[in-house]
């Protein structure tokens, strides 16, 4: 499991790549809640999925668990472009509703 | 007919292991990419379940029985942990007994939806047993 960023504008970019589950979401669980308290004046949060080979529902809640921290500092959360597979468990979960899904 | 068993240590670093071992055996069957993304996806959910719910953090051991007939494949998932007192609870989306943990409810919801049937067994302080089976080739391309 990797995770890098960057900064543009506004924009907060968190890049997850790997397999992301039980296991792994423990590596970067604190660093992504580190790196959103280091950015909590920008007005959002793009966190991109395309390099995520694999995820299960342990996703879900590592992504639910970030939208609640960045609500608290008024920013918003999207997914960009994320794998079929990911994909599909994000649709199924209704997740788009909170954090929406854009293409780069 | 064709058949795998795998034995291992319920703890999380297994988890690629078991569902990428599985999905190296389905290959058999020649599944599309989104059918074994599927099995990969369900499997890691049933393991995942094991560790954290049937053994709770303690040692303990998880058998994965696969086997194929025809294009079906079935895989079993058994841990001899704590059980699960109300199955039909947990088979509700987004229920979950560990809402402090980020835990989302959605493990079985996804089985169920990314395979073509799902059965739980369970028996309090004996263990679990969640059999899962997927038609392959049913014609659903890989699109979008």
């Amino acid at each position: 499991m990797k995770m890098q960023w960057g900064r543009r504008g506004e924009n907060l970019y968190i890049y997850l790549s790997g397999e992301l589950d039980e296991h792994s979401v423990a590596e970067i669980r604190a660093r992504a809640d580190k790196l959103i308290d280091e950015n909590a004046g920008l007005s959002r949060a793009v966190f991109n999925l395309a390099g995520l080979r694999f995820m299960d529902s342990t996703g879900i809640g590592f992504l639910i668990g970030r939208y609640k921290r960045l609500k608290r500092y008024g920013m918003g959360m999207y997914l960009e472009s994320p794998e079929s597979g990911a994909d599909k468990i994000l649709s199924l979960s209704g997740l788009y509703s909170l954090m929406p899904k854009i293409q780069e | 007919m064709n058949q795998m068993i795998l034995k291992f240590p319920a703890r999380s670093e297994n988890e690629v292991f078991a569902r990428n071992a599985v999905a190296a055996f389905a290959l058999t069957l020649e599944p599309s990419l989104s059918e074994l993304s599927d099995v990969k996806t369900a499997v890691s959910e049933a393991v995942t379940n094991c560790i954290v719910h049937g053994y709770r953090g303690r040692e303990g051991w998880i058998t994965v029985r696969c086997r194929t007939d025809g294009n079906l494949f079935t895989v079993e998932v058994i841990d001899e942990g704590r059980g699960i007192a109300d199955i039909e609870q947990a088979l509700e989306p987004f229920f979950t007994t560990q809402p402090s943990e980020e835990r989302s409810g959605m493990g079985f919801t996804i089985m169920q939806t990314f395979m073509t049937d799902l059965q739980v067994r369970s028996k309090e302080n004996e263990g679990t047993t969640v059999t899962m089976t997927k038609q392959f080739g049913t014609g659903q391309a890989d699109v979008g």
